[in-house]
């Protein structure tokens, strides 16, 4: 029977090693991502037992800790609502958003980077003070992109092309982060409510996700991409331009916006498509290059995927299983496609970027308490959608649509601005989307910038992208160019 | 009669000073971590050390003292580490009672398990201390295995009589009778050890022996399988009636592995394994309570099943709270593990994760698996059959019960209703460990004496 005592002993064994093995995983793997589950009150709980570090912007603070003589021992400040889209909220009853969710780890103290302070702190009895992060963000370009937005419903976001450093993320209208910061429940529920019924759903992020949107024309750079990388088309390929359109296999017609004849000639280049946002030489297109490429593009761009910034973003769709009508009116931005402005921004940044596309990034560097830099993010390639050659048609085209095309309210006086308008139908009588993308100087980018007007911008389905968003983004290249 | 006196004198003086010694030098150590335990709950959320100390500590530490004083006069060759290894772990579970308490307190809730906790720990010693003192040798429980095996059954099967059952969080594991409940599948966990042990000594060869062999493998005879069949027929009613996969996998698998120990023979686990594997997952798809759990089970961070009422909710909150303890833990009073539902029975593992950390888990782990492997010991050690199942029996459904406990609050296998042994707050839990700790305190003393 000792035979069998020693197999039973194996048994219990092995069942102790499983259950090591998973305290293991629990409390040392994925502890990080259980405590930055937004139901995870833990996280908030300790957040108010030590000083929480400070979220900067050029040195200055957007969002910190002060002391204070009631039981919380800390009071989390932040500097105003045009930050709220990238600092999110901290409280004590409503959990956390934004950056004080997914750079916690720093902000509470909990990173590995501070081991040796949490070792110190062990045997000290002193609570670790959070670190602090400095972001990306220019201030000046922050604030133009807000005041640009004015009282619009919409996301502006800038980029550096060459490093995907986040210069402005901005969603409109942003929210008072202190009304959700304060000490009493009731008032902290009352206020969280009040946002949550608020018209334009300022707790949303727009900028990066929560929900997705409509891309209209600005979506016509993807199918572009993919048919110069297909080898097939150059700027200067003519496509068949007829007045009207019939979707393949349907008896729907479609035609140019606003009834344009797209130049007039019985066929139309590439260039001129782009230049003049042309819905059916785009639908012609779309059907020819097929979907399979155009979806292979627009992933290699990043869609399907949630980039951390460290916030993480909603990814963009492109839909699955279309058929050729769908097809074709997905090649101007519609039918299911959807997408969010961080997405179209970095689009613009990889055709910017001579084709090299850059992760985007909000935190620059990361300092203790004691202002020790605790790390320092690098840039990193995200990766390489389209190659030199078909960067520079994108760039050539854009440039012309700015110059002398329909997105000509992005033109910036002294710079060259490359640029796409998109005005997005939303089905029925539901107001349009309203885009404007683009990059500058163009010989030597500095940013690109994707605007996103949601709401029709107040005008129902009278605006367009070129009246409503090519001048925020004007305004914004400029605060970018120090004009 | 004299003759024996003197004779069991004359061992005292030769072999006591050993083992016992080994024994109080242990406890020692023991309740004085317990005392520590007490002290920092009390520093870290009062600031300041007060009478209740004396009654927290105290309880456990003289009952722990008196039994040590039993076993010298007693039990004086029984195995030295199991006292001091039960009375740790239980005063561990006092210490975080307690500081649940006084978070309760702090929260205004009514609802104190602390105080209960430290009485069903005097009864429990006690009735530990009657075993040790009132059974001379545990062979006399051969006399009684049917009997035992019948309040076995009668006690895993007694929620479901109508009047005195009753149905808690959508289990039905409990009696209740004029207010007092009591979880009576604690108790049915020793006397089934009992008759297993019994029953299997008696049936061994027959079950060994015959059979076909078919393909290599030997087929036991069909009129063998019976007794499995019965008992795997009471699991499933427990499961299907009761809705309770702990407690119907913990006898399900206590049986298979004493069969297995007694015969020798895989097939009976292989089959036994299949059986029950069988029934839980047609179960688990045709009671919904069930499969609720196993979906919560396999999607917890679902809002659906999070949000849902018997849904993830708890479970989550105490994955939550092992990731909060981390490597070294919050200490104890340091975290907040009264957010978790049932932090002093069900999640009390998941409230010491967070407090003590990876390290103070992986010494409870260290506890247990010491803990058992002393009771296996016990069983290697002795010559005849029947006390070689029961310490095996013994020591196995403690480790199964942590298995299934830890292993359901870890995410490991489905969560289910047990209770952590001696550590959870729950009188019928810590009467019935505390019986097995001195049941096998009693069979390593005749063990060593027959080694004599």
């Amino acid at each position: 029977m000792n035979r069998e005592l020693r197999r039973v002993s194996l048994v219990v064994a092995v069942m102790f090693l499983a259950l090591f093995v998973a305290a293991t995983n629990l409390q040392v793997i994925s502890s990080d991502s259980l405590s930055q589950d937004q139901r995870n009150v833990r996280t908030i709980y300790d957040g108010y037992q030590t000083q929480r570090g400070a979220i900067l912007v050029d040195s200055q603070p957007i969002a910190n800790s002060t002391p204070v003589s009631d039981g919380f021992h800390y009071n989390r400040k932040y500097s105003g609502d045009i930050y709220s889209s990238v600092t999110g909220f901290y409280s004590y009853f409503q959990g956390a958003t934004g950056l004080e969710a997914s750079a916690n780890d720093y902000l509470s103290g909990k990173n590995s980077a501070q081991f040796f302070e949490q070792l110190n702190a062990l045997f000290s009895g002193n609570p670790v003070s959070g670190a602090s992060i400095e972001l990306t963000i220019d201030p000046k370009v922050q604030k133009a992109a807000a005041d640009a937005l004015g009282n619009l419903t919409g996301a502006v976001v800038a980029i550096e092309p060459s490093t995907g450093n986040i210069l402005a993320m901005v969603s409109t209208p942003g929210f008072n982060a202190n009304q959700l910061a304060v000490h009493t429940g009731s008032k902290a529920q009352a206020n969280y409510n009040n946002l949550l019924s608020a018209k334009g759903d300022p707790l949303i992020n727009k900028a990066i996700g929560g929900s997705l949107y409509t891309p209209g024309s600005v979506f016509k750079l993807v199918v572009a991409s993919a048919a110069l990388e297909s080898g097939k088309f150059t700027v200067s390929s003519l496509l068949p331009n007829p007045r009207t359109y019939t979707l393949p296999n349907t008896s729907t017609k479609i035609h140019n916006s606003g009834g344009s004849d797209c130049g007039g000639q019985s066929t139309v280049t590439l260039l001129n498509a782009l230049r003049l946002s042309c819905n059916i030489p785009f639908a012609e297109l779309g059907v020819l290059v097929g979907q399979d490429k155009i979806r292979a593009m627009a992933n290699a761009y990043g869609f399907g995927k949630s980039f951390r910034i460290p916030t993480v973003a909603t990814a963009s769709v492109y839909p699955q299983n279309m058929d050729d009508a769908q097809t074709a009116l997905s090649s101007f931005g519609q039918f299911d496609v959807r997408v969010t402005p961080l997405q179209i921004a970095m689009i613009t940044a990889a055709i910017a970027n001579g084709g090299k596309e850059m992760n985007p990034n909000l935190i620059e560097n990361v300092q203790s308490s004691n202002l020790a830099l605790l790390s320092q993010t690098q840039p990193s390639e995200f990766g390489t959608p389209i190659s030199k050659a078909t960067a520079d048609g994108l760039k050539q085209m854009m440039i012309a649509a700015v110059k002398n095309g329909v997105s000509s309210n992005g033109q910036v006086t002294g710079t060259v601005v490359a640029g796409k308008t998109g005005t997005a139908q939303n089905g029925g009588s539901s107001p349009y989307t309203l885009w404007f993308t683009g990059f500058a100087p163009a010989d030597n980018p500095r940013v690109a910038v994707a605007v996103m007007v949601a709401d029709g911008g107040g005008m129902g389905q009278g605006g367009s992208g070129n009246i409503l968003a090519a001048p925020i983004a004007r305004k914004v290249i400029r605060a970018v160019l120090g004009q | 009669m004299s003759n024996n006196v003197t004779e069991r004198i004359s061992k005292i003086v030769r072999v006591v000073p050993r083992n016992r010694n080994t024994e109080l030098v242990l406890l020692l150590f023991a309740i004085g971590i317990n005392a520590l335990e007490v002290v920092q709950v009390q520093l870290s959320t009062m600031q300041k050390v007060n009478g209740d100390f004396w009654f927290y500590w105290g309880g456990l530490a003289g009952a722990a003292m008196l039994l040590h004083l039993v076993l010298r006069l007693r039990a004086p060759l029984a195995d030295p580490m199991i006292l001091p290894i039960a009375t740790t772990l239980n005063g561990l579970g006092i210490a975080e009672i307690y500081r649940l308490d006084i978070a309760a307190i702090a929260n205004h809730q009514t609802e104190l398990f602390g105080e209960k906790q430290v009485i069903w720990t005097l009864v429990a010693l006690l009735l530990a201390g009657i075993v040790v003192m009132f059974i001379p040798s545990h062979l006399v429980l051969r006399r009684y295995v049917f009997i035992a095996g019948a309040i076995g059954v009668g006690l895993l099967l007694a929620p479901m009589l109508p009047f005195i059952g009753k149905t808690i969080n959508g289990a039905s594991l409990w009696l209740s009778i004029g207010g007092l409940t009591f979880q009576p599948g604690e108790l049915a966990k020793i006397s089934l050890t009992i008759f297993f042990a019994g029953y299997l000594v008696q049936r061994r060869d027959s079950l060994a022996m015959t059979g076909r062999t078919v393909l290599g493998i030997q087929i036991p005879k069909a009129r063998e399988l019976g007794p499995i069949l019965a008992i795997w027929v009471v699991s499933l009613l427990v499961l299907v009636v009761q809705h309770d996969l702990g407690t119907s996998l913990l006898f399900f698998g206590l049986f298979l592995v004493m069969i297995y120990t007694a015969t020798g023979r895989a097939i009976y686990t292989v089959v036994g394994l299949g059986m029950f594997l069988t029934g839980a997952l047609v179960a688990s798809r045709a009671i919904s309570y069930v499969s609720k759990r196993f979906d919560a089970w396999l999607n917890p961070f679902d809002d659906a099943h999070y949000n849902a009422i018997g849904g993830s909710y708890q479970l989550v909150q105490g994955l939550f709270g092992f990731a909060h303890g981390g490597l070294l833990g919050t200490g104890l009073g340091g975290g907040v593990p009264q957010l978790v539902p049932l932090a002093e029975s069900d999640f009390i593992v998941a409230s010491l994760a967070e407090e003590l950390g990876l390290a103070g888990i992986f010494v409870i782990f260290a506890l247990y698996i010491l803990l058992v492997a002393r009771g296996l010991r016990i069983g290697f050690n002795h010559n005849d059959d029947f006390s070689k199942l029961l310490a095996t029996g013994l020591s196995f459904v403690i480790a199964l019960q942590v298995f299934i406990v830890i292993g359901g609050v870890t995410r490991l296998v489905p969560l289910t209703g047990l209770t952590t042994p001696l550590l959870a707050a729950g009188g019928s839990s810590l009467v019935a460990n505390w019986i097995i700790v001195g049941l096998l305190l009693r069979i390593s003393d005749t063990n060593r004496k027959e080694a004599e």
